[in-house]
C-alpha cells in the first residue's frame, strides 16, 4: 500500500513537471511581453506549438545519421529523469536515492553531450557553432555547479537532494556566508545552463551569438517538439532546484496526507510564478552578453562556488 | 596453485616470442600468435579472477633464477590479482582485436615476436616479489614496448617517439632502482617481504615516495613527465596503443601503489600533498592538451594523462586519510582509484581499437581528413560512441561511477586536520570537476569530427566497416563498460580484499542493497543506482517514442540540410577539430599554451584565400625539457675530455670514485 502510494507520488511528480514545464515557459514569455507593453502570446502557446510540431512532417537533412534521429529521445529521457528526481512538492520521493545531486547534474551533462553531437551530425556550420559554444559554456558551468554541490553537501552532510532539502527546512541552518555565495553562483549557472539572457537568447534564431538554437537548427517536427520540451524541462528543473534548496518552505515531508500534498503543489506553483516573474524582470532589464564575456561570467560563478567550499573546508561553520 | 597457472601463462607467452620469429614467413603466423596470446590471457584472467573473488590468501613461490643469492620471488596477493585482471582483460581484448586487425599489418615480423613478450613482461611486473625481478620485468616491459613503438621505423616521427620513450623509460627505471635501493637498506634486503618487515625510517620512506612518484609517474604519464606518452602510444600498432595506454600505464600505477602503500611504511601527512598537487595539475593539463589535438590517436593518448591524474587524485586522498588514521575514508578513496584504473583500461582500449579500425578503413589518423564515418562504419561508430560516453563520465556508464566515488571521497576530507590539505583538496576537487566537463567537450569533438558530419576527404567517403574479430573485441569492451556502470556494487565488493590488505579497511558491502545500488558511506549521505537510472532512461525514452508514434505524425522526408537557407555544398565549410575548440582555446589556451591566432584577409579584389594561423606552444617542453637537453648537451661536451685521459689519470679517477662510494656506505650503515 505504502509502495503503491509512493509510486503514485513519484508518477505524479514526473507528470507534474512534464505538464508544468511548457506552461512555465509560456508564463515567462507572457510576462516579458507585458513588461515590454506588448500583448504577447497566450499562456498556453507553448502547448499549441508542441501540438503543431507533433503534427508536422519531419524534414530530415540528407546527411543526417541514425544518431541524429535518436538524440531527441535521449535528450528528452535524460532531462525528464533528472527533472523528476528534484523534489518539488514532497521530499523522500520513491526513487530519489537512485541518483544524488551529482548524478542529476551528470544526467543533464549526458543530455547536453548528445545534443552537441547532434549539432555536428548534419555537417553544417550553424550546428557546429552551436555545439562548439555549448561545450565551452558547459566546460565552465559544470565545474561551478559541482562546487555549489560541494558547498551544499558540506553544510547538510549529504549529496541527497531530499536530505539537503529536509536539512534546509530545519532550524540548524541559519544564515551562512557560504550558502549565500552558493545561491548567487547557482542562479548564475542556472541562467547559463537553461540558455537565458544574458548568456543565450531563446527567442532568436538568426543572431550570431546564439548557442542552443543554432545547435538544434536542423531539427523539425516531432524531434523539435521533444527538444523544445526538454529545454522547458531543464528550465523548470533549475527553478525547482533553487526553490527546493533555498526556499524549501511548503515542501511536504514523506507521510503527508492528501490535502497537505495539494497544499504542497499549490505552494510549488506559487514559487514557480514568483521565480518566473523575477526571471522575466531580469531578462527584460539586461542586455545579451557577447559570447566571449560568458567565460568571465561563469568564471565568477566558479570562483564563488570554490570560495564557498573553501570557507566550509577551513571553518566548517561559516 | 593459482600462481603456478598464472606463471605458466607468462612463460607460455614468453615462449611464443621465439616461435613468432620461427614462423614469421608463413601465412598463419599472425592468427597463430594472437590466438595463442588470447588463450593464455583468458586462462590467466580466469585464474586471477578466481583468486580475487575468493579473497584467497597470498601465494608465494621462489624460483632459483636470477641473482644466485637472491633467486626470483613471485607473489600473488589481492593487489596483484586485481592488476592482473586489468592486464589480462586488456591483453585478451587486444589479442581478439588483433586477430582481425593484425592482417593489415605491413611488417608483422616486427610486431609478432614482441607482442607476447610485452604481455608476459607486464604479467611478471605485477607478480614480482623482489626488487630484482621487478626491475628486470619492468625494464623488459619498457624494451618490448619500445620495440613495438618503432615497429614502423621508416617514419621519422616514430623514430623520434622511440628515442624520447627510451630516455624517459631509462630515467623512470633509474628512479625505481634508487627507490628500491633505499628501501632495501645497506644490507641488501631485496625481497619485498624483507622490505615490508624492515619499517623504513620517515626520511627513507619519503625519499622512496618521491622516487616512486618520478619512476612510476613517468611511466604512467604524470605531468610534467608525460612528454613521451603522446608520442609513443600513437606510434605503435593500434592493439599495442590500446595496451600501452589502457594497461601499461596501469602497471605503472601498480608500481606506485606497491611501493607507497605496501613497502614504504606509514605515510606522513605531506605525502598526499605532493601527490594531490601533481595529480590535479595532471588532470587538467592532460585534457587541455587532448582538446588541442586533431590526431585521433594522439588525442586519446593525451587523454590517458588526464585519467591517470584522476587515479592519482584518488590515491593521494587515500594517502591523506591513511596518514590521519581514517581507514574507512581511505578505503573509499582507494577503491575509487582502483575502480577508475579498471574502468579506464576498458574504455581506453575500446577507443584505441576504434581508432585502429578507422585507421585501417581510411588510412587517416588526422580528424580533419575524416568525417561522416557513422554512415560507412555504423557498428564501429556505435561502440566508439559508448566508449566516448563512458570516458566523459556520463551516467549510466562506468566512468561516472569512479568519478562519483572520487567526489564522495573529496567530500569526506574536511575532517582532515591539516591546513595545507584543507586548502588543497577543494582546489583539486574544482580541477577534477573542470576536467570532467572538458573531457566531455573533448569527446564531443573527437566523435563529432571523426564520425559525424560529411566526409572531408575521398578516403573517408569510401571507408568500409571493419572486420568481425575487431568488432567482437570492441563490443565486448563496450558491454563491459555498460555492465560496470549499471552494476558497480559487484565491482566494488570484488575490490574489498585489496583495500583490506593495504589500507586495513574496506568499503561497506554493497551486494545486499536494494536494487543493486551503491552506498559508499551511509544511505542518508549519498547513494547512486546505475541500474535504476539506466532503466528510468530506457523507460522514459521508450514511453516518449511510443507516445509519439501513437499520436504524432510519423511522416518523414529527406531534403538538403536547411542551415538557415545558406547552401554550402563543400564539406570543408563544416566545423573542423581546430575550429570546434576555438572558444575553449580562447578561454584556456592563452595561458596554458601561449596560444596565438593570426588571421590574414586579402584585400578586396584579391583572389587569394584568407588564412588563419594558430600557434600553440608546449610550455612543459619549452621550459623544462629543452633547457635540460641543452644543459646535458653542454655538460656532455665538457665531459668529452674524460675520453682523452691517460691511463694513470683514469685509474686515479676510478680509485677516487670507489673511495667515495665506500665512504657513503660506511656513513649510511
Amino acid at each position: 500500500m505504502v509502495l503503491i502510494r509512493d509510486l503514485a507520488i513519484q508518477g505524479a511528480q514526473m507528470l507534474l513537471v512534464l505538464l508544468l514545464a511548457p506552461l512555465f515557459t509560456g508564463f515567462v514569455r507572457k510576462t516579458k511581453a507585458r513588461l515590454l507593453r506588448r500583448q504577447g502570446p497566450p499562456l498556453i502557446q507553448p502547448y499549441l506549438d508542441l501540438i503543431r510540431l507533433m503534427r508536422k512532417d519531419i524534414v530530415l537533412a540528407e546527411s543526417a545519421s541514425w544518431l541524429f534521429r535518436t538524440v531527441p529521445y535521449l535528450v528528452f529521457a535524460g532531462t525528464w529523469v533528472a527533472a523528476s528526481l528534484v523534489p518539488t512538492f514532497r521530499t523522500g520521493l520513491l526513487f530519489s536515492w537512485s541518483a544524488d545531486l551529482i548524478a542529476i547534474i551528470a544526467l543533464l551533462g549526458s543530455a547536453r553531450f548528445f545534443l552537441a553531437l547532434a549539432g555536428l551530425d548534419v555537417g553544417t556550420s550553424f550546428g557546429g557553432i552551436g555545439s562548439s559554444r555549448e561545450v565551452m559554456i558547459a566546460s565552465l558551468a559544470e565545474p561551478a555547479m559541482i562546487m555549489i554541490v560541494f558547498t551544499l553537501a558540506l553544510v547538510a552532510g549529504s549529496t541527497q537532494l531530499s536530505t539537503i532539502a529536509a536539512f534546509m527546512t530545519s532550524s540548524g541552518v541559519g544564515l551562512r556566508v557560504s550558502l549565500a555565495l552558493a545561491l548567487i553562483a547557482l542562479i548564475m549557472v542556472a541562467i547559463a545552463e537553461s540558455g537565458r539572457i544574458p548568456i543565450d537568447n531563446p527567442a532568436t534564431h538568426l543572431e550570431l551569438t546564439m548557442v542552443h538554437e543554432a545547435m538544434v537548427l536542423e531539427y523539425s517536427g516531432r524531434h523539435l517538439a521533444l527538444i523544445e520540451l526538454a529545454a522547458s524541462l531543464k528550465l523548470i528543473l533549475y527553478v525547482s532546484l533553487i526553490a527546493c534548496l533555498f526556499a524549501p518552505w511548503g515542501i511536504e515531508s514523506s507521510g503527508a496526507s492528501v490535502p497537505a500534498l495539494a497544499l504542497g503543489i499549490a505552494t510549488y506553483v506559487g514559487k514557480l510564478a514568483v521565480s518566473g516573474f523575477l526571471l522575466a524582470l531580469f531578462e527584460t532589464s539586461i542586455a545579451k552578453m557577447r559570447v566571449f564575456r560568458v567565460p568571465e561570467f561563469l568564471g565568477a560563478a566558479l570562483m564563488l562556488g570554490l570560495l564557498a567550499t573553501l570557507l566550509l573546508f577551513v571553518s566548517g561553520t561559516i | 596453485m593459482t600462481l603456478a597457472v598464472v606463471l605458466a601463462c607468462a612463460v607460455f607467452l614468453l615462449a611464443l616470442a621465439p616461435l613468432a620469429v620461427a614462423v614469421r614467413g608463413i601465412q598463419a603466423a599472425s592468427p597463430l600468435i594472437y590466438g595463442a596470446s588470447l588463450a593464455a590471457s583468458v586462462v590467466s584472467l580466469a585464474a586471477s579472477l578466481v583468486h580475487l573473488l575468493a579473497a584467497a590468501p597470498p601465494e608465494t613461490v621462489a624460483l632459483p633464477l636470477g641473482i644466485p643469492w637472491l633467486g626470483s620471488h613471485f607473489r600473488l596477493d589481492a593487489l596483484s590479482a586485481f592488476f592482473l585482471i586489468v592486464v589480462d582483460l586488456g591483453a585478451a581484448g587486444a589479442s581478439l582485436f588483433a586477430l582481425g586487425y593484425g592482417k593489415h599489418e605491413i611488417a608483422p615480423g616486427r610486431v609478432l615476436p614482441f607482442y607476447p613478450a610485452f604481455l608476459a613482461a607486464m604479467t611478471l611486473v605485477v607478480l614480482a616479489d623482489d626488487a630484482f625481478s621487478f626491475l628486470l620485468s619492468w625494464e623488459f616491459m619498457s624494451l618490448t614496448s619500445w620495440a613495438l613503438v618503432v615497429s614502423h621505423h621508416r617514419l621519422p616521427e616514430n623514430v623520434r617517439a622511440g628515442y624520447v620513450y627510451l630516455i624517459m623509460a631509462s630515467f623512470g627505471t633509474l628512479c625505481l632502482l634508487l627507490a628500491f635501493g633505499l628501501l632495501a637498506g645497506p644490507d641488501g634486503h631485496y625481497t619485498f617481504a624483507q622490505m615490508r618487515a624492515a619499517h623504513p625510517s620517515a626520511a627513507i620512506g619519503a625519499l622512496a615516495l618521491l622516487l616512486a612518484l618520478l619512476g612510476a609517474g613517468s611511466k604512467a604519464g604524470i605531468v610534467p613527465l608525460h612528454v613521451w606518452l603522446p608520442l609513443a602510444h600513437p606510434a605503435a600498432p593500434s592493439q599495442v596503443s590500446g595496451l600501452m595506454s589502457g594497461v601499461m600505464t596501469k602497471v605503472a600505477v601498480y608500481g606506485f601503489v606497491r611501493i607507497v602503500f605496501d613497502l614504504a611504511g606509514a605515510p606522513a601527512w605531506w605525502w598526499s600533498m605532493v601527490v594531490l598537487a601533481l595529480a590535479g595539475i595532471t588532470t587538467v593539463m592532460g585534457v587541455l592538451y587532448a582538446l588541442m589535438q586533431h590526431d585521433l590517436k594522439r588525442l586519446l593518448a593525451y587523454h590517458t594523462v588526464e585519467n591517470i591524474g584522476i587515479v592519482f587524485i584518488g590515491l593521494g586522498l587515500a594517502l591523506a586519510f591513511k596518514a590521519y588514521g581514517m581507514p574507512f575514508a581511505a578505503a573509499l578513496a582507494f577503491t575509487a582509484a582502483l575502480l577508475h584504473v579498471f574502468n579506464h583500461s576498458l574504455f581506453k582500449s575500446l577507443l584505441f581499437f576504434g581508432s585502429g579500425a578507422v585507421l585501417t578503413a581510411t588510412g587517416e589518423r588526422d580528424m580533419e581528413h575524416l568525417g561522416g564515418l557513422i554512415h560507412r562504419m555504423p557498428q564501429t561508430a556505435f561502440v566508439f560512441l559508448i566508449g566516448c560516453a563512458a570516458i566523459s563520465a556520463l551516467p549510466p556508464l562506468n566512468g561516472f561511477v569512479s568519478e562519483w566515488l572520487t567526489f564522495q571521497a573529496i567530500l569526506l576530507s574536511p575532517q582532515l586536520p591539516s591546513w595545507g590539505l584543507k586548502l588543497l583538496v577543494p582546489a583539486v576537487g574544482a580541477l577534477l570537476a573542470l576536467s570532467a566537463a572538458l573531457a566531455a567537450a573533448c569527446f564531443v569533438k573527437a566523435y563529432g569530427v571523426t564520425f559525424l558530419g560529411r566526409p572531408r576527404t575521398r578516403s573517408a567517403e569510401t571507408a568500409s566497416e571493419t572486420d568481425s574479430w575487431s568488432l567482437a573485441a570492441m563490443m565486448l569492451l563496450a558491454a563491459l563498460c555498460l555492465v560496470a556502470g549499471i552494476l558497480p556494487g559487484l565491482f566494488i565488493d570484488a575490490l574489498a580484499p585489496v583495500g583490506s590488505t593495504l589500507i586495513g579497511a574496506r568499503m561497506p558491502v554493497q551486494s545486499g542493497l536494494q536494487w543493486l545500488s551503491i552506498i559508499p558511506i551511509a544511505a542518508s549521505r549519498s547513494s547512486y543506482d546505475g541500474l535504476l537510472v539506466f532503466l528510468f532512461m530506457v523507460m522514459s525514452g521508450t514511453l516518449a517514442a511510443s507516445a509519439i508514434h501513437r499520436f504524432a505524425s510519423d511522416r518523414l522526408r529527406r531534403a538538403p540540410a536547411w542551415d538557415c537557407g545558406y547552401c554550402d555544398l563543400n564539406p570543408a565549410a563544416q566545423y573542423s577539430a581546430t575550429s570546434f575548440v576555438q572558444p575553449i582555446r580562447r578561454v584556456f589556451g592563452s595561458v596554458v599554451f601561449a596560444a596565438r591566432e593570426t588571421a590574414g584577409m586579402p584585400a578586396p579584389g584579391d583572389t587569394r584565400p584568407a588564412w588563419l594561423k594558430v600557434e600553440l606552444r608546449d610550455l612543459v617542453w619549452d621550459c623544462l625539457y629543452a633547457p635540460l637537453a641543452a644543459a646535458i648537451e653542454a655538460a656532455a661536451g665538457r665531459l668529452n675530455r674524460l675520453q682523452f685521459l691517460t691511463i694513470r689519470q683514469f685509474l686515479t679517477l676510478v680509485f677516487c670514485a670507489l673511495v667515495i662510494l665506500l665512504l657513503v656506505l660506511a656513513v649510511w650503515s
